[in-house]
């Protein structure tokens, strides 16, 4: 993929709507993208899609490479007598971006607004965040009875924004993760690989890592690859408060070590190190500690999977909008790719 | 005109106080085919005049009807790396701009979001804490040096929302408050100018109302009108606020009732929504109004004053939500008024001779 493909395709990805449980939207976006460039695809029984492009060598290594197709979200739990909604988070929301946004409300995406009771009237309360609890979605349903035929308990909700540039900069929601989808895509899209590629499209990351798990069991790959939108912190602070940015945009994809959910393995973590210092790819590590992702899955899949876990760096990931540099997505393409090129049985053998 | 047409072009139409040109070029393009003057004054107010249809033989009594056309906004106060700090212009609310998408008006308009920190980066203590005015900030997605080149200190940023239409023909937008006002005043000028009128309708699209009601005074004083009426947003009953002092949405304006409005000029306005069987709310404000029609009554000599409030949800946040037909009866409730009054009449009070 060209850069302005690559673009395209991931502010496409980033408008369709995906929230755990119900991505069917990103698979159909996906699905036709894919079809002439894999050897088989399936949906399994959580909504993973699942494809697997043949590798060329004689004893190809079954490689699994993941990204999620969902994202954080709300769901509607109850309806005020106004015809307000109540809502609850679908994975990791931050509270204090809720107020003043626009949403899209359920399949046929009915407009709606978060507001806050007015600053006027708000003295001594203004410093201090809203609750979820106490926020509620407006469609402009008259009455109970209207708010619960057009969104009765259960309908999703998400972000309303939509792709654009910032600067030089992409700009669109939902980077975490279709970020990694777009590096999956293209890597699928691109040139026969000497391994089994397994590109699995995973469901319910934001809710715990679900449609990994299953991946992991059904492939049972001799490695994983997880692609990833991650935190970037590279933000106005004092210095002294905060060890590491994360990550920061603009220096090549995040090489995770550690993070709340594996350990890396250690010869898959050198092998990307030297691929990409062969290379002339840029990277860094990502500040560890932070995050989980579907790696957290994988490594314990059946009898272990080693993992790594490469990221995009995205400001403002799980926020009403993102920003990523181009450039970051296409190192991660590369170096993902020359890594699976490069990659040989001997390398996973385990040291000792 | 329809109405979601016209609040859709108002609302999205870029006007900070103090740098109301784009939305003032906006406004006098619609006004224009309804005036018999229009200009521009000092300040900045648009000031359109319709004269009075009953001949030119005898000086008519005039009638300023004011609504204020700026928006609160955010303004550039330093740069940090190519990240802009900001402060704000006017009653912005601190609580809803993480998240926000903005324009910079810098050299050239550039596109940014209102950033924040991840919260995973931030304390438990600061995760309960609205990011306030010392810590937010703007990012444009340029390198530090170019940012330097395109934006000043200084710069007005807007907040970037398109209307949003909700359900039951009620909208949301950035700027209802006080395009809702404009949109009801463009919509009498043009009903009036089908109509009888005895006296000379002055239309005054105000600015910097938000920053101290500045354009309301001066304007007041250029006009010289025997009475006026101001339009603003009122706070509309919802879902977390349904104390005293919100009204219902979709049943009508509020009418301002206290010293900041003649009692007679209210009493008219009651007649004309009765005899037009337009619903109202009463709105008390037992002191200062804080609209356009608390400066409006103290310039030069004394201006008796009314105000026409239309509900508003969310009050100063980028999603300001209204029904389309609140703003249609006050525009329908303001020219019904205009169009009842005599050439001779003057507002009284009840004990003057």
């Amino acid at each position: 993929m060209n850069r302005a493909t690559l673009i395209h395709t991931l502010q496409t990805l980033s408008d369709a709507p995906g929230t755990s449980g119900d991505e069917i939207e990103v698979r159909r976006v996906l699905s036709p993208l894919l079809e002439e460039h894999v050897d088989e695809m399936h949906v399994d029984s959580l909504g993973n899609l699942i494809t697997l492009k043949r590798g060329t060598a004689e004893h190809p290594l079954r490689v699994l490479v993941a990204a999620h197709i969902d994202e954080v979200g709300l769901m509607v739990v109850a309806h005020g007598d106004d015809g307000s909604l109540k809502v609850e988070s679908i994975g990791g929301i931050d509270p204090r971006l809720l107020p003043g946004l626009e949403v899209y409300v359920g399949k046929e995406q009915l407009p709606g607004v978060i507001g806050l009771k007015a600053i006027h009237r708000s003295h001594d309360t203004f410093k201090d965040v809203t609750p979820l609890k106490d926020l509620t979605v407006d469609i402009g349903a008259k009455d109970k009875d209207e708010a619960v035929k057009l969104a009765p308990a259960g309908t999703r909700v998400t972000f309303a924004t939509r792709a654009h540039l910032v600067g030089d900069l992409i700009a669109g929601k939902a980077f975490d993760d279709r970020a990694g989808c777009t590096a999956l895509l293209a890597l699928l899209q691109g040139e026969r690989l000497p391994h089994d590629l397994y590109g699995v499209f995973t469901v319910q990351e934001e809710v715990g890592l679900r449609g990994a798990h299953v991946a992991g069991y059904a492939i049972d790959p001799d490695v994983a690859f997880v692609l990833e939108g991650t935190i970037a912190d590279d933000l106005p602070k004092k210095e002294k408060e905060d060890v590491s940015p994360t990550s920061e945009i603009g220096k090549g994809p995040a090489i995770t070590v550690m993070d709340r959910s594996y350990i890396t393995a250690p010869r898959l973590l050198r092998h990307f190190v030297e691929t990409a210092t062969d290379l002339g790819i840029p990277y860094q590590f990502k500040q560890p500690g932070i995050g989980g992702t579907d790696a957290g899955a994988t490594h314990s899949a059946r009898g272990g999977v080693p993992s790594i876990t490469i990221a995009v760096p995205c400001r403002y990931i799980h926020s009403p909008i993102s920003l990523l540099n181009p450039e970051d997505l296409e190192h991660t393409v590369n170096l993902v790719r020359a890594a699976l090129a490069r990659l040989t049985p001997e390398i996973l053998q385990p040291e000792g | 005109m329809k109405t979601i047409k016209l609040l859709r072009q108002l609302s999205e139409a870029v006007g900070p106080s103090g740098r109301e040109c784009p939305i003032r070029q906006s406004i006098q393009a619609l006004w224009e085919p309804f005036s018999d003057e229009i200009r521009t004054d000092a300040m900045g107010n648009l000031i359109a005049l319709q004269r009075g249809t009953t001949g030119d033989s005898q000086p008519r009594p005039a009638l300023m009807v004011a609504a204020h056309m700026d928006e609160i906004a955010l303004i550039v106060t330093g740069m940090e790396r190519g990240f802009l700090r900001v402060g704000r212009i006017g009653g912005a609310d601190p609580r809803v701009l993480l998240g926000q998408e903005v324009t910079v008006h810098g050299k050239e308009p550039l596109p940014g979001i209102i950033g924040t920190r991840p919260p995973h980066a931030l304390s438990a203590d600061e995760r309960k804490k609205v990011v306030l005015w010392d810590k937010l900030f703007v990012d444009v997605g340029l390198p530090a040096e170019k940012v330097a080149t395109l934006v000043q200190v200084g710069a007005p940023i807007s907040i970037r929302r398109p209307l949003i239409e909700l359900r039951n023909q009620r909208v949301a937008g950035k700027a209802m408050d006080n395009r809702a006002s404009v949109a009801a005043v463009t919509l009498a000028l043009e009903a009036l100018r089908h109509r009888e009128h005895a006296w000379d309708f002055y239309a005054v699209a105000t600015v910097q109302e938000e920053v101290g009601l500045k354009g309301a005074i001066t304007s007041a004083y250029g006009v010289a009108p025997q009475i006026a009426i101001a339009l603003d947003v009122t706070f509309a009953k919802q879902a977390n606020d349904q104390a005293p002092g919100t009204f219902d949405l979709d049943k009508g304006p509020a009418l301002g009732i206290g010293p900041n409005f003649h009692p007679q000029l209210l009493q008219r306005l009651r007649d004309a929504a009765k005899a037009e069987e337009i619903p109202y709310h009463l709105e008390p404000a037992p002191g200062r109004s804080g609209t356009d029609a608390w400066g409006i009554q103290v310039a030069r000599e004394g201006i008796p004053t009314g105000l026409l409030s239309i509900p508003v949800r969310y009050m100063h946040q980028p999603v300001e939500t209204l029904a389309l037909r609140d703003v249609e009866r006050a525009a329908r409730l303001l020219t019904a008024f205009v169009a009842g009054l005599e050439p001779d009449y003057r507002p009284r009070w009840e004990d003057e001779l």
